[in-house]
């Protein structure tokens, strides 16, 4: 039973980061009906984000000291970060070991800025060219994004911790008298992912500008008509999948240091996601995000891995076929999204 | 000739010849000037350019005529190499059995995974061919590499070792070899201060990548081309007018993932080794980018496109600081350290950030690829100068 919940506990964060993607991922198929290859590339932005906030808190002055030697006999230079010359030695230590949490507050405009480019520079220019089109183009995007990350940051992964005081185990089951040690940075990220998730629903859900976009989604044309400017509705809308993006990205550093050739590794599974969620179903994305999470979570276990050696590599395309070929509209899938 | 039309007799004698002279073509720099690092006419890259001109030709038969945008083409080809390579492993390092099993393999399992693909179409069909071609590369990297079934040596990729049996070997020759006559053979011809390179492997390639195309050019013209044509075009009305659709997608899938094999196939007999990396879609996303790049749904886009891209890759990747420095060494030293600033992150390893902004542009602003450039240019000077207006082009779109 432990190990049971175990597993659901392992499927959780990698199915919130799908999640997050996915959700992203749908919102601009259903809203402006582009498929976007590069989506993953927003998520693995996000991500380095984090790094450069990292790094850039860490900016520090250097004065030698000459009351202490190093190890070869020369006096010591001492490094002190900038934050902390600003707001004292322990307000500044605090700040940098808190520059993951930080860094949502500055990937929220970055990346904003970033849909807000990519919408109104080039995908804007693909909407009535066919879906092949704008898969390529978004394709070649996810590459130039991809390389430019690389020429800046180098091509090894970069460790982002966590803030020491979200970076420990503790046990989950200590309230079911069981022993459940889990990283407590996972348990964060899957309530980010949650906040994050009902935010978005709320959002479409209770405000008028939601409606609109609702309402957009399901007949653009008599939105249109009604005399409401949808299109720049959707490329809020737009801006707002690829912030989601890069927020599970930001998040998503202390787990995993990020490299720069994450967006495609996780723009895979993600489309994969959606598929199976059924396309332009919000709803069916974030439950095939955490279902598809929680599987390979099981399928990595090592009782799934002696039954059938690497089941834990292809569980995930093959539920996809599985699914794609017998329920083509996927799990929540609308009636007329995609049918040609 | 060949039951062709006089416009297709031409190009199709064109391409032979570009093939057949590439040696000369590939370099027109002498070998010591300051340009020969742009030649490409040594024997390895000459085959790749033919290679995966076979490779994105196949891709073009199934993309450009149909419009199924499959991003698991490099499935095929990995397949292809396994089974070319195994062929040396067991019987002897003739290329003939390896490349007849390759494009044998990658038939039946484009096949099978066509079959169950093409019951979809558009985005799902792109998702579906992804997924079967991560899954083999998962596969291909864990799953088949473990003790007791060894069937692809996992990371290290499968090569042959001094103890395979390869039991028609006898006493052939070490290397790949076509009834004795080993790939490796290169002739050099000293004229002046060129040297030109004729490889025996290079011309195996090309000798098949003739014959791919002019099949390539025969599925064009033929009524089986028409449909698929009409496939792309309008699949709903086509399927109205009671023709079933789905057993000439499956077979333009199948014929797309033979030219993948002998790709595959041909990589191994020029260098008798195959890894997991050629499955993965990155690679698929390659072939891809070379048929855009080149012109879907043209006869010669393809191979202009994997020439083009591979050219490049080489060229590019091998220009770093110091080269770059010299070209702008004319400036002013703050000028030029300026530019060299400008131009490094497109040089050397950003290689492929220049070739995603290419891409870029050229999906966005040129949809029929640099074919389609070329024939604008052409006509653009055709107009101006009226004389020259009764030559045809030799680039014939498909659309």
């Amino acid at each position: 039973m432990d190990a049971f919940i175990l597993q659901i506990l392992n499927g959780l964060d990698k199915g919130s980061a799908y999640a997050l993607i996915a959700l992203g991922l749908t919102l601009i198929f259903g809203t402006l009906g582009v498929v976007n290859f590069a989506h993953g590339a927003l998520f693995m932005i996000g991500a380095f984000v984090a790094v450069t906030m990292q790094k850039v808190l860490n900016l520090s002055t250097e004065l030698v000291d000459p009351t202490k030697k190093d190890f070869l006999g020369n006096p010591l230079m001492v490094k002190t970060p900038y934050v902390e010359n600003w707001f004292g030695e322990s307000a500044g230590q605090f700040i940098i070991n808190w520059s993951v949490p930080l860094s949502i507050l500055a990937a929220i405009p970055i990346m904003l800025a970033i849909g807000f480019i990519m919408e109104r520079g080039l995908i804007r220019h693909f909407y009535k060219r066919p879906h092949a089109d704008q898969i390529l183009v978004t394709f070649g995007l996810a590459i130039v994004l991809q390389e430019i990350v690389k020429a800046f940051f180098g091509a090894n992964p970069i460790q982002t911790p966590a803030p020491d005081a979200l970076n420990g185990v503790v046990n989950m089951g200590a309230w079911l008298n069981m022993s459940l040690s889990y990283p407590l940075w996972r348990i964060v990220y899957f309530c980010f992912a949650a906040i994050i998730i009902f935010g978005v629903f709320a959002f479409l859900q209770f405000t008028t500008f939601g409606m609109v976009v609702r309402a957009g989604m399901a007949d653009r044309e008599t939105v249109g008509l009604l005399g409401i400017n949808i299109d720049k509705r959707f490329t809020i809308m737009f801006a707002i999948a690829a912030s989601v993006a890069g927020l599970a990205g930001v998040m998503y550093a202390p787990i995993n240091p990020p490299n720069y050739h994450w967006g495609m590794d996780f723009l895979v599974l993600s489309f994969v996601v959606v598929v199976v969620g059924g396309m332009g179903s919000l709803p069916g994305a974030v439950l095939a995000g955490f279902l598809l999470g929680i599987l390979e979570s099981f399928a990595s276990t090592t009782w799934a891995t002696t039954t059938i050696p690497g089941i834990n590599q292809i569980i995930i395309y093959l539920v996809a076929i599985i699914i794609l070929l017998t329920r083509p509209r996927g799990l929540m899938g609308r009636k007329g999204v995609m049918e040609e | 000739m060949l039951k062709l039309d006089k416009k297709d007799t031409t190009l199709f004698l064109v391409v032979i010849a570009m093939t057949l002279l590439a040696p000369f073509i590939m370099n027109p720099f002498p070998t010591d000037s300051g340009l020969a690092q742009f030649n490409a006419g040594y024997p390895d890259l000459m085959q790749r350019f033919a290679i995966f001109g076979i490779f994105a030709i196949g891709f073009n038969i199934l993309f450009g005529l149909t419009g199924y945008l499959s991003f698991g083409h490099a499935a095929f080809l990995g397949v292809g190499s396994y089974a070319a390579v195994w062929m040396f492993k067991l019987l002897s390092f003739n290329i003939l059995p390896a490349i007849f099993l390759a494009v044998l393999v990658a038939a039946i399992f484009s096949l099978a995974i066509g079959f169950v693909c093409l019951r979809r179409s558009g985005i799902y069909f792109s998702i579906l061919t992804l997924a079967f071609a991560q899954m083999s590369f998962a596969m291909a990297y864990s799953v088949l590499s473990n003790p007791s079934f060894n069937l692809t040596n996992g990371e290290t990729g499968l090569q042959v070792y001094a103890d395979d049996p390869q039991i028609l070997k006898g006493s052939g020759p070490d290397a790949t070899h076509l009834f004795g006559l080993e790939m490796r053979n290169t002739f050099t011809l000293d004229v002046g201060a060129w040297a030109f390179q004729f490889n025996l492997g290079f011309y195996i390639c090309a000798m098949f990548l003739i014959l791919a195309f002019y099949i390539s050019l025969r599925i064009f013209r033929s009524p089986f081309g028409l449909i698929l044509r009409a496939i792309k075009t309008n699949q709903t009305r086509l399927n109205f007018t009671g023709t079933n659709s789905r057993p000439y997608t499956l077979a333009a899938f199948v014929i797309s993932g033979m030219y993948a094999g002998l790709a595959g196939g041909l990589m191994a007999a020029m260098d008798p080794l195959a890894g997991a990396e050629r499955m993965q879609w990155t690679a698929s996303g390659e072939v891809v980018l070379m048929t855009i790049l080149g012109g879907a749904g043209t006869l010669l886009g393809p191979i202009l496109g994997a020439g083009f891209i591979k050219y490049f890759e080489n060229i590019f990747s091998k220009i770093n600081d110091s080269v770059l420095q010299s070209w702008f060494s004319f400036m002013p030293d703050g000028l030029s350290d300026f530019f060299v600033s400008i131009v490094h992150p497109f040089v050397g390893k950003g290689w492929h950030l220049t070739l995603g902004l290419l891409f870029m542009l050229v999906v966005t602003f040129l949809p029929g690829g640099l074919v389609e450039g070329g024939q604008k240019i052409w006509s653009r000077l055709r107009n101006k100068d009226k004389d020259g207006g009764a030559k045809s082009t030799a680039t014939t779109p498909a659309e």
